[in-house]
């Protein structure tokens, strides 16, 4: 008897959901196109992983490729270039966390610190500029600054250091040219969450550090910092968890065939091995396995920060 | 007794504060002034050696000005055809891009911003699993190429039509509008799809502009859709173009030869030249602009 009225109940329930379901029609019909787009374009491809464990050939179709469980993730583990494309990545990734991290801090903190003036808008405007320039036109001024004849010879010379090497052709440097254009080109663009945290710092905290005979160094230290101290343990979540991201437009335009065995990175070698040698499975293997590491790492750094901020999770 | 001697100590301690602060000013002007001279003076020499003639590029004196204004490597880029062409490309997808992708993700964002709205729990949790997780490189591709979008303008547009991040945003931004005007409009017997375009379109512009001008700038300088995805050199974008000339260069200079390095030199005008031609859109828009990249930098923020 219950169960029939529960029954009964849960129908209606059904029933009354698809009349309201159909009254909103009109919405519906806004909403469901977007699901369906998102089901065709990013579903699909998430089911696609599937071929990580499959070897999978362009003859075969998704479903029909033979399963071979975690053979391609036994070879990656004994892949000499992959594991060489890992260390150029958490190289680079490294010497950005190292460099870029803190820049856009101390640039940020600089310009707070000029109060309101037209400099103030200027020195943001242009150091916001870099951002809006793609990978390959930045990509094509680094190899101009650093070609025999470009603009950092030039200054080399200028100080006294005579050389004419091409820099780009220069293994050794590869890291270093490519973090650190990185830092220049995000460095004043990163700065922006920073100062719109700080324009809500109450002026009168300032003035009491002055009344106490606080010096600017010290009201910066003892105010700016703690005030955005969850945007710096954020940031820091996000740049550590992406210690695995690499960047393919960059490697793109920068790698040679001189600098590769440093440049090669794991995107560019997922798109070699996938795309131009047609090893799909493999590849996809390399990718995902990265994808796990990759949350693994988010994971990790929000419990530590946590346990650094009080217990308060900033993710 | 006590009080005169705070009294007396206060002014000098501000004075040694107002000195302290001077030399913090000056040292904190001087090196924010180094850190713009670092950003400008860079790309400055780019523009400037554009416009230098090939006997002073193969010398290589380090151009802050030309020491005659030759404009013969942008000759060699607008005399080119191909170049209009892709022109033409880059122009046809940001326009078509843009307002496709706006679009779409506003109709999606306005339904979601109705709470009643049935299902919404399943969509909204759908949307929030395509944002962390994605099937990346080579399972994309598989799709693009079941979809017969492979080297098709269409795939310029369509795998990048939706982005919940942008549905977020917008989604936010509706609920915002007063819902009484809603109410009105229906009363007089307004549709939702005539609530949408006749009232919360109008209203929703400096969001609708956010959108726009990020996805604007992603669909200019995009040009890794283009190396994925297609082959066909009729369809290259401006960047892709500049990634080609780039590429050819670099081999050029690698293999040392006199001969490869006249030819190098000469595509190192172009090429200089193509990289102003390419960025000069941007510089023309961004300061314009500015503002409503940074609030829109702010409304993602505040959401995440």
């Amino acid at each position: 008897m219950e169960a029939k009225n529960a029954k009964a109940a849960s129908t209606s329930h059904f029933s009354k959901w698809w009349k309201d379901f159909g009254h909103q029609w009109q919405l519906q019909t806004m909403a469901i196109p977007g699901i369906i787009y998102m089901i065709i374009f990013s579903f699909i491809p998430i089911y696609g992983l599937v071929i990580a464990f499959k070897n999978y050939t362009v003859i075969d179709t998704i479903d029909g490729a033979q399963w071979v469980g975690l053979e391609n993730f036994r070879i990656i583990m004994e892949d000499k270039y992959f594991w060489e494309s890992v260390i150029n990545t958490l190289g680079i990734s490294g010497l950005k966390l190292a460099f870029g991290f803190v820049l856009p801090i101390i640039i940020a903190v600089m310009i707070y610190e000029l109060r309101d003036s037209v400099f103030k808008r200027v020195i943001q405007t242009i150091s916001y500029l870099p951002h809006f320039l793609s990978w390959i036109i930045l990509g094509g001024m680094i190899i101009t600054w650093f070609s025999s004849n470009g603009m950092i010879n030039e200054l080399l010379n200028f100080i006294g250091i005579q050389t004419k090497q091409n820099h780009m052709l220069d293994v050794s440097k590869y890291w270093w040219i490519a973090s650190l254009s990185d830092v220049w080109k995000e460095a004043g663009w990163g700065t922006i969450l920073y100062l719109a945290t700080m324009s809500k710092i109450d002026p009168t905290y300032y003035e009491a550090a002055k009344m106490d005979g606080a010096s600017r160094l010290r009201q910066i230290w003892s105010i700016t910092i703690p005030m955005i101290r969850n945007i710096i343990s954020l940031n820091l979540i996000l740049s550590v968890s992406g210690l695995f991201n690499s960047n393919l437009d960059q490697t793109l335009v920068l790698m040679n065939s001189q600098n590769q065995p440093k440049a090669e990175v794991i995107n560019s070698y997922v798109y070699r091995v996938g795309l131009m040698q047609g090893n799909f499975s493999y590849a996809t293997a390399v990718g995902l396995g990265i994808s796990i590491i990759s949350v693994i790492l988010l994971v990790l750094t929000n419990i530590i920060t946590k346990k650094l901020n009080d217990n308060q999770s900033v993710l | 007794m006590k009080k005169s001697s705070l009294s007396l100590a206060k002014p000098k301690s501000n004075v040694v504060q107002d000195k302290d602060s001077k030399i913090f000013n000056f040292v904190n002007i001087l090196l924010l002034l180094v850190f713009t001279i670092v950003i400008i003076v860079p790309v400055w020499n780019i523009v400037a050696s554009s416009f230098a003639s090939s006997d002073a590029l193969a010398k290589g004196d380090f151009v802050f000005w030309p020491s005659e204004i030759a404009t013969d490597n942008y000759r060699k880029v607008l005399g080119d055809a191909s170049m209009w062409q892709a022109l033409l490309i880059s122009i046809g997808k940001t326009a078509i891009g843009v307002f496709a992708h706006t679009a779409f993700c506003a109709i999606m964002a306005y339904a979601l911003s109705k709470r009643n709205l049935k299902g919404r729990g399943l969509y909204s949790t759908m949307g929030i699993i395509t944002m962390f997780f994605s099937g990346g490189m080579i399972p994309t591709y598989l799709l693009i190429k079941s979809l017969n979008l492979l080297n098709t303008f269409w795939v310029y547009i369509i795998p990048a039509l939706l982005s919940y991040y942008d549905v977020i945003i917008l989604m936010n931004f509706f609920r915002d509008v007063p819902t009484s005007l809603e109410e009105s409009a229906k009363i007089d017997g307004a549709s939702d799809w005539g609530v949408f375009l006749k009232i919360f379109m109008p209203l929703s512009k400096p969001a609708l502009a956010t959108i726009a001008l990020f996805h604007g700038v992603w669909q200019w300088n995009d040009f890794m859709t283009t190396k994925l995805y297609v082959t066909e050199r009729a369809l290259y974008p401006l960047q892709m173009k500049l990634y080609e000339i780039i590429t050819q260069s670099q081999a050029a200079s690698q293999q040392g030869l006199n001969a490869a390095v006249e030819i190098s030199t000469t595509s190192k005008g172009v090429q200089l030249a193509t990289i102003v031609v390419t960025t000069v859109p941007i510089l023309i828009i961004y300061p314009l602009l500015q503002r409503h990249f940074i609030s829109g930098m702010m409304l993602g923020a505040v959401k995440e």
